[in-house]
């Protein structure tokens, strides 16, 4: 079953062409990588599942993207705040709130309207244990996520994308500014997430998307050059375009 | 080494081992095959054959995977390489199986003489190779460097006993012409018993090589990555 469609999308910067004419189907609870050089699209690709982009002046979408099979951009359809419920987000660098380590996981709880204390404790608990993070902070629930390291506040960010039970998390070079120890840490969440979530990730890290991933997608210039299991990708892949990055020989 | 590729390893590992006692399987029942020249237990060598060859397909595939999405390194690498190349060394002894289990079938009919056979010292040979083939799937589940390196000695005497079985099978068949064709099987045989102890000294090696990172082939001893 598929959980994410995008159907013959181009994506403009002003007069920039910035995607040209992808499809492609994401399979509900997979891993899938997009990798390729800087500025080929896949960030931006990427944005576009959450409507990231929406508010980049001069920027014009063409094609559908549907999400559990509706347009996420049909007019008169979903509402952006609907979909970001739905469609959690991590970013390269950790971005904790200037909080306590309780209150950015339980940020995305109370903005929807939750005031049950009880179920918000449960829930925090339940979303730091989910990021491999419990252990560690259950004895400072009240300091300032600050006080985190970048392995730990990456962790974290995960932890309060997750306590809103999203059904996909888009990740964009989620482990680039982390130390190997906590780059192995996020991987194994990544892994241990995709029972729950269906998960997009950018990675300039291409032993990062061999290790995580169930299919890789290799953009360049715009274009999605080829999209299949990451094992056919990493071992034979059909295009020479992408034989050619993945084995440094591009250029 | 994260979990998720450490659980890839396991699973390599289990793989190789299901296929060491598979092979074993094979040189087991070879050996009553060729003793009792059991054509019905050689036809069941030869059946299994296709199965030893997917194995070794399956590993070398599992193999190209591990390393291409995982690029495992220091004894990670060595293990995998050691995997990969103990897998093709199973896969030929697998082969010498088959070609025993095809003498025995090709001579249905035909007795062993049993005085031949002691001379030749044929018992001891199976023995010997299944006792190796034994003691490395112990010192690699053990990671016990000493004890494959142990079975490295062990070679020397499937090697003296081939060396003496020419001279024995040329005085035999001087002597029973009409033999002559038994004993070129016979030869054939003994050469196949002393090849898998070469193969399982490349085990040895490979065990070695994995958890020590020493090179001991070609009657070199260094350390691996100098």
């Amino acid at each position: 079953m598929n959980k994410i469609e995008a159907i013959d999308v181009n994506f403009y910067y002003g007069d920039f062409h910035a995607l040209k004419g992808i499809s492609m189907e994401i399979p509900q609870n997979k891993v899938v990588a997009f990798i390729g050089p800087s500025g080929c699209g896949k960030s931006t690709f990427l944005r576009l599942f959450n409507r990231m982009n929406d508010l980049i002046p001069g920027s014009r979408l063409q094609g559908r993207i549907l999400i559990d099979g509706q347009d996420i951009y049909a007019p008169g359809g979903m509402e952006v705040d609907e979909l970001r419920k739905n469609v959690g987000m991590v970013f390269q660098r950790p971005n904790p709130f200037p909080k306590s380590i309780f209150d950015n996981v339980a940020y995305g709880l109370r903005v929807n309207g939750i005031k049950d204390k009880e179920f918000i404790r449960q829930r925090v608990e339940e979303s730091l244990r989910g990021a491999a993070l419990w252990d560690e902070v259950k004895d400072k629930l009240n300091s300032s996520a600050y006080a985190l390291s970048g392995g730990q506040q990456q962790r974290l960010c995960i932890a309060r994308a997750m306590a809103i039970s999203p059904s996909v998390l888009l990740m964009d070079e989620p482990a680039s500014a982390l130390d190997p120890i906590s780059t192995a840490k996020v991987e194994e969440l990544i892994c241990e997430l995709r029972n729950q979530v269906t998960i997009v990730i950018v990675t300039h890290n291409m032993q990062q998307a061999s290790r995580v991933s169930d299919k890789t997608a290799f953009f360049y210039m715009g274009e999605m050059i080829e999209y299949d299991d990451t094992k056919v990708i990493f071992t034979n892949p059909h295009k020479e375009a992408t034989q050619n990055y993945i084995t440094g020989r591009f250029g | 080494m994260v979990k998720f590729v450490e659980s890839e390893l396991v699973q390599l590992r289990n793989e190789v081992y299901e296929m060491w006692t598979l092979v074993y399987k094979q040189m087991e029942q070879v050996k009553q095959a060729v003793l009792d020249m059991d054509a019905d237990m050689a036809k069941q060598v030869l059946m299994r054959e296709r199965r030893v060859d997917a194995m070794e397909l399956r590993i070398d595939s599992k193999v190209e995977d591990i390393i291409a999405l995982y690029t495992p390194v220091a004894i990670d690498l060595r293990f995998v390489l050691a995997m990969f190349k103990i897998n093709n060394d199973l896969e030929r002894i697998g082969d010498y199986a088959d070609g025993m289990a095809r003498f025995v079938k090709d001579a249905a009919g035909t007795a062993l003489d049993a005085e031949l056979v002691g001379r030749l010292r044929l018992e001891e040979m199976f023995s010997t190779v299944l006792v190796m083939m034994d003691s490395l799937k112990q010192a690699l589940m053990d990671e016990d460097p000493a004890k494959a390196a142990s079975v490295l000695e062990t070679d020397d005497i499937l090697d003296e006993i081939k060396n003496s079985s020419i001279g024995i099978l040329v005085d035999y068949a001087k002597k029973h012409t009409d033999s002559i064709y038994l004993c070129i099987g016979l030869a054939g045989v003994i050469r196949k018993i002393e090849r898998t102890g070469d193969h399982l000294s490349n085990v040895a090696e490979d065990i070695v090589f994995y958890i020590d990172a020493k090179v001991l082939k070609h009657n070199m001893t260094q350390d691996a990555g100098q």
